[in-house]
């Protein structure tokens, strides 16, 4: 195992540089100049040049990458251009805030899934199948910002049972941290749980027809014990490679309830960012991304291995 | 991704079939939950391609002195925020939508399918190129590809498309080289190597059929996504322009009238719900149909 | 166990804390965006002088009516050449960090202003030379031409007198934890989240302030912030939708003060920015007539705005005392607009027009769309994102364009900039000499009646041009609940707490 994982870290190093690249060139491609925001309603031309010099948006792009990648070997992901915060601490404060939203909706969006997707693949082509799958689908083809807006409405302002929006840190108190935290990880859970729940049915369903399946069932275990033991257990290998993928996605994706529910996590730092041109934040964070869904993705590979022990690293 | 993996019984594997489209299709209409979903997205590309013909107004002609109105006998499913009608509106977004979710998946499954099936087969440093290029384009934030597309082309449904499409490939790069690996490892394909077919010939016959179904089920539900994303998209500026509807983007000016004018969401969400559920039966219906296994 | 008991004091003194927080009065308001740099010389955004009226105090302030009247001054006198400017500092004044804010310290605030690298208020303090320090509690400042907006400009963030102490402290970090002399003291930001302020028991008019604590929440979504009101989240949100005040007015427990702003709405069209263009609509001034008579502002006011905001045509609203009230607002009239086309010699006048992509410029951009289309303009919109408008707007990239102003309290501010042939937003590239001469004539001149006879001989001449086509003002509102009292609005958009307390 500690070779795999050796190995794999290895890999990374060129995904990462993949990753600089990308976000460096993609970024000073936009139309756009910092400068030109930075300078406000006001656009003098003197401040606008002064921009320009201090941070460098002069020089040649190739150099103002290198100082970069330079800057970032000194653990130093510079500050942010619009409000001249360290890009390390903007990290920090909203890591916790994203990590914490992502496992919530994660979690809400395996309750939903799991248990749908195996009885849909059990009872396949009945009702309780086709019901399964509405219900399921009914969370995927909602858009976030709708459901969000939607519960806001009902739950906070017609029932005043959960605040509307913001966020308070755990520290501030368990309950006051989660009592904000329902809606907006409900609202993302079951936009996932579509894709999680099909693609369970979809690979129970594989797995139920398989000789191990059958054999189990041949040597009289019991329905309920044989789909739990076996099948879900081994169907649980291509849900896993999509949970992997969606966690990862969540890190920046979840913008949009983000923003209704005010939830200073990473998509809404990164959305502002771009619009703002905040060249420093947007490397910052894209950079920060890419390694967790790296590590994310890893740690998805070693599940495999726990889940099915046949597959091995080599 | 560089673990090999070792699969003694592999997921979903099949016996050598007459190609991936065979005999399957015939089997399809025989599931009525497939019939039915082919019938919706079929009507609803009718709807998309008769627009002219079924729609009563013009889509970009607002009737100001009728602004937000319930739905009436003049308009059925009321007025929206400038007094355009809803009906003509929903009926013309369906193009945009329709569009923005197929030909995504397509241009997606496009790239994605032949370097999935191109990585897992060949494996070596190919592999290792693609599944790099595949975890940089994954790791990095949907947005700022899209918006970098449509600054660099300029704001369009075509750029729109083409910046989901491109999003949307790595998932499919992913699982058909998973799907690959997999179908690698069965004795018929090391057979068939052994007796001397060919590459092509042998991810033609053997390989794609086994990856047909878990992508089937990825497209269909991707469409639904990519459908949603257009109007995340319109509503940053970067997809259909004004006043040219969409679904997405009507549903996305109506959330600032939910209390007064629910009617201007419930007819643009409800045509989004459909399709996305028709899209899914039917994909569904496919799987079922494709699976090589299943006699 | 000892672990367990710990924790438990843990949690137990965090509750403590808790409750001591909820005992104190806490005012939460829901801003449209988050406010940029707190540092009055390099900010730039309005949403952050909403802040920066709890936070920091000015030399001078506007009342209700957007007169100017003394705030940390206590008066001024201009010399008779209008190149000195004497003002009185207020006695006994102290800043956040307990340091005097004297004529010292007002001094360093001005220079600050004027001299930090990448200051945004050294283009509004131009004229300004030099700041002498007469005594303890008076400075002169000295001008390099006479120059009658000084005043109000040392209303707005260019008058903020920060702490020398901590700006020589703090340097690059100031605006991260700025230290002023206003009503509040900065507590804590998280980004994109909040903003906390707390009172300053030494506020110079401490009386005033009832309030403990102030939080800034930046809430983008209309809808949501108008939620989170209504749910008893917030206590205060500002630019609510327009469109959401029937349902605001009819909730018994919001009231919804507004007022005038001092700034406008209009479209700027391309007329030589960078080179002149050929086109009609650039080229022939009949047939941007004919644009503006095809345009029915009450139609724009009424489907966008619900009728709340108010049409105009001239740089200032019709409210203000700068207001030419003899060239009014014109009638839609499509005859005559459809004439001047024809006398123009075109038939269909094609042209983009960009827009800011939210929901409301979009709605007047179709709007406008409509209403034109039916004289002969086939205008394609183009929404793009703000970053990418402004480059094209730089660069001259754009046909025409909807884009407004903030406003400023002196006209010069909503005036000069755009009409002069080298102001420095004048982005459409108009320039006729005769209007900088009145223009500039109007910033010398000391006297109010004679500066609005050299504004209207220039509006005379600009605005036949159209190059601007002003067509709308903004009115501010204001959503609070009904605990909140004593709030009432001002013109420039900023919240002032002074008065306002929490039941």
């Amino acid at each position: 195992m500690l070779p795999f994982v050796g190995r794999r870290a290895l890999t990374a190093i060129p995904t990462l540089f993949l990753v600089t690249v990308m976000v460096f060139g993609i970024q000073r491609s936009l139309p756009g100049d910092p400068a030109l925001i930075l300078a406000g309603e006001q656009q003098d031309p003197e401040v606008i040049a002064f921009i320009r010099e201090k941070y460098r948006l002069n020089d040649p792009l190739p150099v103002q990458y290198l100082a970069w990648v330079a800057q970032l070997a000194r653990g130093d992901l510079g500050r942010s251009l619009r409000t001249n915060e360290r890009v390390l601490d903007l990290i920090a404060a909203k890591l916790p805030v994203t990590i914490e939203l992502a496992l919530l909706s994660l979690l809400v969006a395996v309750a939903i899934a799991l248990p749908l997707g195996m009885l849909a693949a059990v009872r396949r082509g009945t009702a309780i199948d086709y019901g399964s799958t509405m219900a399921a689908l009914t969370g995927l083809s909602v858009p976030n910002f709708w459901l969000g807006i939607m519960l806001i409405l009902f739950v906070s302002v017609r029932l005043g049972w959960l605040p509307a929006s913001g966020y308070v840190p755990l520290s501030e108190g368990v309950w006051e941290n989660v009592k904000r935290m329902i809606m907006p990880a409900f609202v993302l859970g079951t936009g996932l749980a579509a894709v999680l729940m099909r693609q369970m049915r979809s690979s129970m369903l594989g797995v139920l027809k398989q000789d191990f399946v059958r054999t189990a069932h041949a040597k009289g275990q019991r329905g309920a014990a044989v789909v739990i033991r076996h099948a879900a257990r081994n169907a649980l290998i291509p849900v896993t490679t999509i949970l992997g993928l969606q966690l990862g996605a969540l890190l920046s994706g979840a913008v949009l309830t983000e923003q209704v529910f005010t939830i200073p996590g990473f998509g809404k730092l990164i959305v502002d960012a771009v619009f703002n041109r905040d060249y420093a934040v947007v490397q910052g964070v894209v950079l920060i991304t890419a390694t967790s869904y790296i590590l994310i993705n890893l740690l998805v590979d070693l599940t495999y291995a726990v889940l099915d022990p046949r597959i091995g690293a080599k | 991704m560089s673990v090999t993996v070792r699969v003694e019984r592999p997921v979903e594997t099949a016996a050598p079939t007459g190609g991936p489209f065979g005999r399957p299709l015939s089997r399809l209409f025989k599931r009525p939950p497939a019939v039915i979903g082919a019938l919706v997205v079929l009507l609803f590309v009718v709807v998309a391609a008769l627009a002219p013909v079924l729609a009563p107004y013009d889509p970009a002609k607002p009737d100001f002195a009728n602004v937000r109105q319930p739905p009436s006998a003049e308009y059925r499913f009321g007025t929206d925020e400038i007094g355009r009608d809803v009906l003509t509106r929903t009926i013309y977004g369906a193009r945009a939508s329709l569009l923005a979710g197929v030909i995504s998946v397509l241009i997606a499954t496009g790239l994605g399918v032949p370097l999935g099936l191109v990585s897992g087969f060949y494996r070596g440093a190919l592999d290792e190129l693609i599944m790099r290029l595949t975890d940089a384009v994954l790791s990095f934030p949907f947005l700022i590809l899209a918006i970098a597309m449509a600054a660099a082309l300029g704001p369009s449904l075509t750029n729109a498309m083409i910046a989901i499409g491109i999003a949307t490939t790595p998932t499919f790069i992913r699982l058909t080289r998973a799907q690959v690996l997999a179908v690698g490892a069965e004795e018929f394909v090391t057979a068939a190597r052994a007796l001397g077919a060919t590459g092509a010939r042998i991810i033609w016959r053997h390989v794609l059929p086994n990856c047909v179904a878990p992508l089937l089920v990825q497209a269909t539900l991707t469409i639904a996504q990519a459908v949603i994303a257009e109007s995340a998209l319109s509503f940053l500026g970067l997809g259909v322009q004004p006043p040219t509807p969409s679904w997405g983007g009507m549903l996305n000016t109506a959330k600032n009238f939910l209390v007064q004018a629910p009617w201007m969401a419930i007819y643009p969400g409800l045509s989004i719900f459909f399709t996305v559920l028709a899209f899914n039966l039917f994909g569904d219906g496919l799987r079922d149909a494709l699976d090589p296994r299943d006699d | 166990m000892g672990r367990y008991v710990r924790r438990s004091f843990a949690i137990l003194a965090a509750a403590a804390l808790f409750s001591a927080a909820l005992a104190q009065t806490t005012l939460r308001i829901g801003l449209a965006e988050d406010p940029d740099i707190l540092d009055p010389a390099l900010a730039r955004t309005y949403v952050g002088r909403i802040v920066f009226a709890s936070l920091c105090d000015k030399l001078f302030d506007i009342d209700t009516s957007a007169t100017v009247v003394p705030q940390l001054a206590t008066g001024y006198t201009v010399s008779d050449d209008g190149l000195t400017v004497t003002i009185d500092i207020r006695q006994g004044v102290l800043f956040h960090d307990g340091t005097a804010m004297d004529a010292e310290a007002v001094k360093y605030s001005l220079d600050r202003a004027k001299n930090l690298p990448g200051s945004n208020r050294a283009s509004e303090l131009e004229q300004l030379e030099s700041v002498t320090v007469v005594d303890e509690d008076t400075v002169e400042l000295h001008l390099s031409t006479p120059f009658s907006p000084l005043i109000a400009q040392l209303a707005d963030r260019a008058g903020m007198i920060v702490s020398p102490t901590a700006a020589e402290a703090a340097g690059e970090e100031f605006g991260n934890a700025p230290v002023c002399a206003g009503p509040f003291r900065f507590v804590e930001r998280v980004a994109q989240d909040r903003i906390v302020l707390e009172r300053f028991e030494d506020y110079w008019d401490a009386d005033a302030i009832s309030i403990d604590r102030v939080v800034f929440l930046p809430i983008p979504d209309s809808s949501v912030r108008l939620a989170n009101l209504q749910s008893g989240d917030l206590q205060m949100i500002e630019r609510p939708a327009p469109t959401d005040l029937t349902v605001m007015r009819a909730d018994s427990n919001l009231v919804v003060p507004s007022v005038a702003s001092l700034g406008y709405q209009g479209i700027t069209v391309n007329l030589s920015n960078p080179e002149p263009r050929t086109d009609p609509l650039s080229s022939d001034v009949r047939v941007r007539e004919a644009l503006e008579l095809a345009i029915d502002r009450n139609t724009i006011n009424d489907v966008v705005f619900g009728g709340e905001f108010i049409v105009g045509n001239q740089p200032v609203p019709p409210s203000s005392p700068w207001y030419v009230a003899d060239m009014p607002v014109p009638e839609r009239d499509v005859e005559r607009a459809r004439a001047l086309l024809d006398e123009a010699g075109v038939d269909r006048v094609p042209f983009e027009m960009m827009v800011a992509n939210n929901p409301e410029a979009i709605r007047v951009g179709e709007v406008i769309q409509a209403m034109a289309g039916e004289v002969g303009f086939d205008i394609t919109l183009r929404a793009t994102e703000f970053a990418t408008a402004l480059d094209l707007q730089e660069q001259g990239q754009y046909a025409a364009f909807p884009v407004g102003w903030s406003g400023r309290i002196d006209p010069d501010g909503n005036i000069h900039q755009f009409h002069t042939c080298e102001g420095a937003l004048n982005e459409s590239g108009f320039c006729d000499p005769e209007v900088d001469r009145l223009l500039n004539e109007a910033r010398a001149a000391g006297n109010n009646d004679d500066r609005f006879e050299l504004y209207r001989q220039a509006l005379e001449r600009y605005l036949p041009d159209r190059h601007i086509i002003y067509l709308y003002h903004t009115q501010l509102f204001f959503p609070h609940t009904a605990a909140v009292q004593g709030f009432q609005a001002y013109p420039d958009g900023l919240i002032r707490l002074q008065g306002v307390s929490l039941q």
